[in-house]
C-alpha cells in the first residue's frame, strides 16, 4: 500500500543509523580491514589479500571445531524444540496455575550466561556439586573435566535447562491463540490427540516455531560464556566450539588477521544457515 | 436418528447459584422430535449458545437431564453423542485439501478408503465443491471455507443430530440465499434432527419447522414460524420476530372495546376484567392508514423505502409505531388515523399473551 | 462541504482493485456503498479518507485537490465493522478524546461530549467501560467517537455487521436521524441492500472493483442500468429469463407483450417481490414447478423452477403447497426490465419510469 507520501519521516531514522553505524559498521569494517592484512604491531600493516581466509579454511583445527558446533546446534534444536513444544502442549491454559507455571518458565530466562556457567560448574563437581557427587555415590563415573562425553552431556544439559523455557513460552503464546471452536470441531470429528496436534496446533505454531528455530540455531552457534566457564572448552578441545576458538586465536594467540578471516566466515555461515531455515519453514507454511 | 429431550434442564455458571439472575438457563422442559428442523433464536446472552453447548456435550448442566431417545446422555461426553456440528467461523484444517478436510470425520471413525471416497464425492457434489476437491483449504474464501464446515457436519451419514451455531454469520446475502435452501435441501434428503441456533429472524424461520425463542435464559414460546407471528405468547416474541416488530400501545380494555390514546377501537373478542400492565399488540403488516374519527390517532414522522414495501414511522400518542404499506398503495395526503385489522390484535398481561376464549369461559 | 473522485483508480501489483471511478459527493448527504465482500467498499473508502494513495486520478475535497494529503490532516473520521474502543477509558472519555488530541477547551469539550452523548443515547452510561455495555453500545460509542470531532466526512464501514439482527434493526432506523443532526457526508458500506434502502440518500453499487451505477437510492434500486447492478440489489436475487424479441413483441416461451425494442435475444429480470400467485389483468401467466418454500413472517419465498431458470418468487401471507407441483405464477409486464444479451439495460420496467 502507497500512502501520501511525507518524507519528513526520515529525518527520525537517522539518530538509529547513526547508532547503527557506530556499533555495527564501524567495528565490522575494523574486522574486514583486519582480515586482509598483516601486522606485527606498531600500527604496521602489510596487505595479506585472501590469505587469512584461505588459512582459516584449511585450517583443521578450525574444521574440526565447527564440526563440534553443528554437531552441538543440532543437537540442541533435536531437544529443546520438541521438548518444548511438548512443555507447553502440557501446560495448564488457564486459570492460578497457568500464571504460576508461566512465572516458572521464566526463571531460567532471566539468569545471566556466566552464572548458569556458575551453577553447573559447581552443581556437577564430583568432590562437592549435589548432582556430581550423587552420581558417584550411585557408582556412575561421572567427570566433565576429564570425561569429553560427560562435558558434552553437561554442557548440553545445561542449555537444555537454560532455553527450553523459551521454546516452550513462545509455543504455549501460539496455542493460546487457537479458537476453543477448533477443539471443540475435533472432538465432534473424533479426532485423535496426535491427529489435533498434528492437524491444528502444529499448524496454529508454525509462526512461533520459525522463530523458536532461528533464536535457537543463532543462540546456540553463537555459545561461549557458558561451556567457557564449566568446561574452558575441555578436556583438550572437546568442548571447544566455534566461539571459543576464535577467542583463544584472537585474544590468547594474538593472531588477528585469521582471527578477523574467521569472524567473517562465522557470520556468514550463520547468516546463511538461518537463512535456509526461514526458507525452508516459510516455503511450507504456503 | 434421534429424539431430543430436555427434562428439567438449567444451567448456572456459578458454583452456587442462589438468585434468579444467576441462572444462564432457567429450568425447562423441551423435546425435539426425531427428524425435526428446529431453530433456537434470540439474542446475544440469552443462554441459547449454552443450551446448543449442553446439546453438544460441551458442558454438562447443573440440573436436569438430556435424553437422545431414551438414553441418558447428560454425562455422556460430546464424541460418544455421535453428533456433528458447524460453527459461527469456519473451522478447516489448514493444511489438509479440501478433500482431506471432508474425508477427516469418516476416517477417524475407521469407514473403508473406498466408501469415504463415495460419500466425499457426493458431499462435494451438495455444496458445490467438486471442482476445488483437492486445492488447499487455507487459500480459500471465508465462504468457501464455511461451505466445507457445512459439508464437514454432514458427511457422516448416522449422526443423531446436526448442530449449527449461527453459521452464515461470514457469509454474504447472495451466499446465504443458495446455502440456506441447500440446508433444507439436504435436511428434506436425510432427515437428519437439525438444530440451528441464530440471532437472525429470517434465518430461523425460513430454516424450522418449529422456532424455539429465547429470552433472559428461558424459553417464551416454541411453535411454528406462523404461530410465532401471527400469535406471539409474549410481547418479546412479537417485538423480536417481524421487521418492524410487533407495535405495542398501553390500552384500557372494557369487554370487547380497547381505550387506547384518548380513541377506542373494536376487538374481535370480548374479555374479561384484566388487572396488571396491559396492552394491545398489533403488527405492522395488519394496519391500515385512515382519516378522519376512525381507528386510532396517528401522526407520521418519517416514511422508509424498502423496494417491495414502505415502512411508515409514527407515533400514537406517545408510543412509537409503525405500518407497513405494500409498493403499489399510495400514503393518503390526509392520513391521520390508523385502524387496527381487529382479528389481527391481541391483548397483553404483564407481557404475556391473553387468550380470550379461555378468559370468557373462565369469567 | 463536497468530496469530488475524478477517475480514482487503484491498482495493487497489477490487479485492479479499484476500476477509474468519478463520484460527487454532495454536501450534507448520506452516500451508500452497495455490493458483496471483496467488491472494493473497503477499498474505496481508504481512497476517500486518504488511508491509501490512488494510482489514477485525484481527489478533492470542495473543489481543493487533497490527493496527495495525509489522513490525519483531513477532516475525516471512520467507523469499523468492529467496536474499536479504547478499553480502560470510560466511555466518556472515548468520546472526548479526539478533541483533547484536538486540544480543544475544557468546557467545550464537555459541551460537545455531553451533546454528542445524547445524540447517541449513551448518557446513561458515561461513566462505564466499553467492555461494560452492549455490542450496539459499543458500536455507538465507536461512532460517538467518529462524530465529535466535527468531521466533514464520516467513513462507516459495515458498521452494523457484528450486532445482532434486532440491535441492526434499531440502529439502522436511527443512523438517518444522526447522520441528518451530524450535517457531514456520510459513507456507508453494506453488502445488505434493504439497508441501502433503509438508509436512503445516494447509491454506489460495486460488483468486483467497479461502480456500476451511482445515484439516488430509490432510483437506483428501480432503474439499474444493467443486469450487474440490479443483480447487487436485490435480495432475494433478481429472477432472469431469456426472451426475444419479434416486431416490437417480446416473448417468454409463448407469452408475448409489447416492447418497443429491436429484434433480437434479450434477459427479462424481474424481481421476487413481483410474482403473484393471484391472477391480475394483463399479468402474464408462468408454468412453473415449486421446489421449495420459506417462511419469513408475513411473507413466504417460494423457490421455484422454470425451464433452466431457478426464481424466487416473495409472496404475500402463508403459503403452502405441494412441493414438486406445477403451478401458475403471474407476472406484470409493467415489472419487467430487458437487458442485452451483455447485460445493459435495453428497457427500464415501465411501472419504475412512472414512479
Amino acid at each position: 500500500m502507497d500512502k501520501p507520501v511525507n518524507n519528513r519521516a526520515w529525518f527520525l531514522v537517522l539518530p538509529v543509523l547513526l547508532l547503527v553505524a557506530f556499533s555495527a559498521v564501524l567495528p565490522l569494517m575494523t574486522v574486514v580491514n583486519y582480515s586482509v592484512q598483516d601486522t606485527f604491531g606498531g600500527n604496521q600493516f602489510f596487505w595479506a589479500g585472501l590469505d587469512w581466509f584461505e588459512e582459516v579454511l584449511e585450517s583443521d583445527r578450525i574444521r574440526a571445531a565447527l564440526g563440534r558446533q553443528i554437531l552441538f546446534s543440532a543437537i540442541i534444536l533435536a531437544i529443546e524444540i520438541p521438548l518444548g513444544i511438548f512443555v507447553a502442549l502440557n501446560m495448564p491454559k488457564k486459570g492460578i496455575w497457568a500464571s504460576f507455571c508461566l512465572v516458572l518458565m521464566a526463571l531460567p530466562l532471566l539468569i545471566p550466561w556466566n552464572v548458569v556457567g556458575t551453577i553447573w560448574q559447581v552443581f556437577g563437581r564430583v568432590d562437592i556439586g549435589l548432582l556430581g557427587h550423587t552420581l558417584k555415590q550411585l557408582g556412575i563415573n561421572y567427570n566433565y573435566v576429564n570425561d569429553a562425553i560427560d562435558a558434552w552431556i553437561t554442557v548440553i544439559v545445561m542449555d537444555v535447562w537454560h532455553w527450553t523455557s523459551l521454546v516452550a513460552l513462545l509455543c504455549y503464546a501460539g496455542l493460546q491463540s487457537i479458537p476453543d471452536a477448533y477443539y471443540q470441531a475435533a472432538r465432534i470429528d473424533q479426532a485423535s490427540r496426535w491427529k489435533v496436534f498434528r492437524y491444528i496446533e502444529l499448524p496454529k505454531m508454525q509462526g512461533v516455531l520459525l522463530i523458536a528455530v532461528l533464536l535457537r540455531f543463532m543462540d546456540s552457534f553463537m555459545i561461549y560464556t557458558e561451556p567457557f566457564v564449566v568446561t574452558g572448552g575441555g578436556p583438550g578441545n572437546a568442548t571447544t566450539f566455534l566461539s571459543i576458538d576464535l577467542v583463544k586465536m584472537a585474544v590468547g594467540q594474538f593472531d588477528l588477521g585469521p582471527a578477523a578471516a574467521f569472524s567473517l566466515i562465522y557470520f556468514l555461515v550463520i547468516l546463511l544457515i538461518s537463512f535456509v531455515f526461514y526458507t525452508v519453514m516459510t516455503k511450507e507454511a504456503k | 436418528m434421534t429424539r431430543i429431550t430436555l427434562e428439567n434442564l438449567a444451567h448456572s455458571y456459578l458454583p452456587r447459584p442462589s438468585h434468579d439472575d444467576d441462572w444462564a438457563l432457567k429450568p425447562m422442559n423441551l423435546t425435539w422430535e426425531d427428524g425435526g428442523a428446529y431453530a433456537l433464536l434470540g439474542a446475544s446472552g440469552c443462554g441459547k449458545s449454552t443450551l446448543l453447548n449442553i446439546i453438544s456435550g460441551l458442558l454438562v448442566p447443573s440440573s436436569g437431564r438430556i435424553l437422545f431417545n431414551d438414553r441418558d446422555v447428560t454425562g455422556l461426553p460430546t464424541a460418544e453423542r455421535n453428533i456433528a456440528q458447524v460453527f459461527q467461523f469456519p473451522v478447516v484444517y489448514d493444511t489438509m485439501s479440501v478433500r482431506e478436510n471432508l474425508a477427516f470425520p469418516l476416517k477417524n471413525r475407521g469407514m473403508p478408503a473406498d466408501q469415504i471416497a463415495a460419500r466425499v464425492d457426493e458431499v462435494a457434489r451438495m455444496i458445490g465443491m467438486t471442482a476445488v476437491l483437492d486445492h488447499r483449504a487455507r487459500r480459500l474464501t471465508a465462504d468457501s471455507k464455511q461451505k466445507i464446515s457445512l459439508g464437514r457436519g454432514m458427511v457422516r451419514q448416522d449422526v443423531n443430530a446436526i448442530l449449527f451455531d449461527e453459521p452464515l454469520t461470514v457469509i454474504d446475502p447472495h451466499m446465504k440465499w443458495e446455502l440456506r435452501t441447500q440446508l433444507k435441501d439436504l435436511h428434506r434428503r436425510f432427515g437428519h434432527t437439525m438444530i440451528y441456533v441464530t440471532h437472525d429472524q429470517t434465518e430461523a424461520l425460513t430454516f424450522a419447522d418449529q422456532v424455539v425463542v429465547m429470552h433472559d435464559g428461558r424459553v417464551v414460546q416454541s411453535g411454528t414460524p406462523q404461530a410465532l407471528f401471527d400469535a406471539p405468547e409474549h410481547t418479546f416474541v412479537g417485538y423480536f420476530i417481524g421487521s418492524p416488530g410487533m407495535n405495542l400501545l398501553d390500552a384500557q380494555i372494557d369487554g370487547a372495546t380497547a381505550h387506547i390514546a384518548g380513541a377506542q377501537i373494536g376487538l374481535a373478542h370480548g374479555y374479561a376484567p384484566l388487572s396488571g400492565k396491559v396492552q394491545l399488540g398489533i403488527r405492522p403488516e395488519f394496519l391500515r392508514l385512515g382519516s378522519g374519527t376512525e381507528g386510532l390517532p396517528f401522526t407520521i414522522h418519517r416514511i422508509e423505502d424498502v423496494g417491495h414495501h414502505r415502512i411508515i414511522r409514527g407515533k400514537v400518542g406517545d408510543a412509537d409505531m409503525n405500518v407497513i404499506l405494500p409498493e403499489a398503495q399510495e400514503i393518503p395526503a390526509d392520513a391521520s388515523r390508523i385502524v387496527p385489522d381487529p382479528g389481527r390484535a391481541h391483548i397483553y398481561v404483564d407481557d404475556w399473551r391473553v387468550d380470550p376464549p379461555a378468559r370468557e369461559r373462565a369469567a | 462541504m463536497t468530496l469530488e473522485l475524478r477517475g480514482v483508480g487503484k491498482t495493487v501489483d497489477g490487479m485492479e482493485h479499484i476500476h477509474p471511478a468519478d463520484l460527487t459527493l454532495q454536501p450534507g448527504s448520506m452516500n451508500v456503498l452497495l455490493g458483496p465482500t471483496l467488491a472494493g467498499k473497503t477499498t474505496l473508502m481508504r481512497l476517500m479518507a486518504g488511508l491509501d494513495r490512488p494510482s489514477s486520478g485525484a481527489i478533492f475535497w470542495n473543489g481543493q485537490d487533497v490527493t496527495g494529503q495525509r489522513v490525519q490532516d483531513r477532516k475525516v473520521a471512520m467507523v469499523y465493522q468492529q467496536f474499536i474502543n479504547y478499553p480502560s477509558m470510560s466511555v466518556y472519555d472515548n468520546i472526548a478524546s479526539p478533541l483533547r488530541l484536538m486540544k480543544v477547551a475544557k468546557s467545550e469539550i464537555d459541551r460537545r461530549v455531553r451533546e454528542t452523548a445524547g445524540m447517541m443515547r449513551l448518557t446513561p452510561m458515561l461513566d462505564r467501560r466499553p467492555l461494560e455495555l452492549s455490542g450496539g453500545q459499543q458500536q455507538r460509542c465507536a461512532l460517538a467517537r467518529a462524530l465529535v470531532k466535527g468531521a466533514g466526512l464520516v467513513l462507516l464501514d459495515e458498521p452494523l455487521a457484528n450486532l445482532d439482527y434486532k440491535l441492526r434493526e434499531e440502529l439502522r432506523a436511527e443512523i438517518p436521524r444522526i447522520f441528518e443532526e451530524s450535517g457531514a457526508i456520510f459513507v456507508y458500506a453494506t453488502t445488505e441492500p434493504e439497508e441501502a434502502l433503509l438508509l436512503g440518500g445516494n447509491t454506489a453499487t460495486l460488483w468486483e472493483g467497479r461502480v456500476t451505477q451511482f445515484g439516488p437510492t430509490p432510483r437506483v434500486y428501480r432503474a439499474p442500468q444493467d443486469a450487474v447492478t440490479a443483480r447487487v440489489f436485490s435480495d432475494p436475487p433478481m429472477n432472469f429469463a431469456p426472451v426475444r424479441l419479434e416486431s416490437g413483441q417480446a416473448f417468454l416461451g409463448a407469452l408475448a407483450w409489447s416492447a418497443d425494442l429491436p429484434d433480437g435475444a434479450y434477459q427479462a429480470g424481474f424481481r421476487a417481490a413481483h410474482l403473484s400467485l393471484t391472477e391480475t389483468p394483463d399479468a402474464l401467466p408462468l408454468r412453473v414447478v415449486l421446489e421449495s418454500v420459506e417462511f419469513t413472517g408475513a411473507q413466504t419465498f417460494m423457490h421455484f423452477r422454470h425451464g433452466q431458470d431457478q426464481w424466487v418468487g416473495l409472496i404475500e401471507g402463508v403459503q403452502r403447497r405441494e412441493l414438486g407441483q406445477e403451478l401458475t405464477v403471474w407476472l406484470k409486464p409493467s415489472h419487467i426490465y430487458l437487458f442485452t444479451p451483455e447485460g445493459r439495460l435495453a428497457r427500464a420496467a415501465p411501472y419504475a419510469a412512472a414512479a
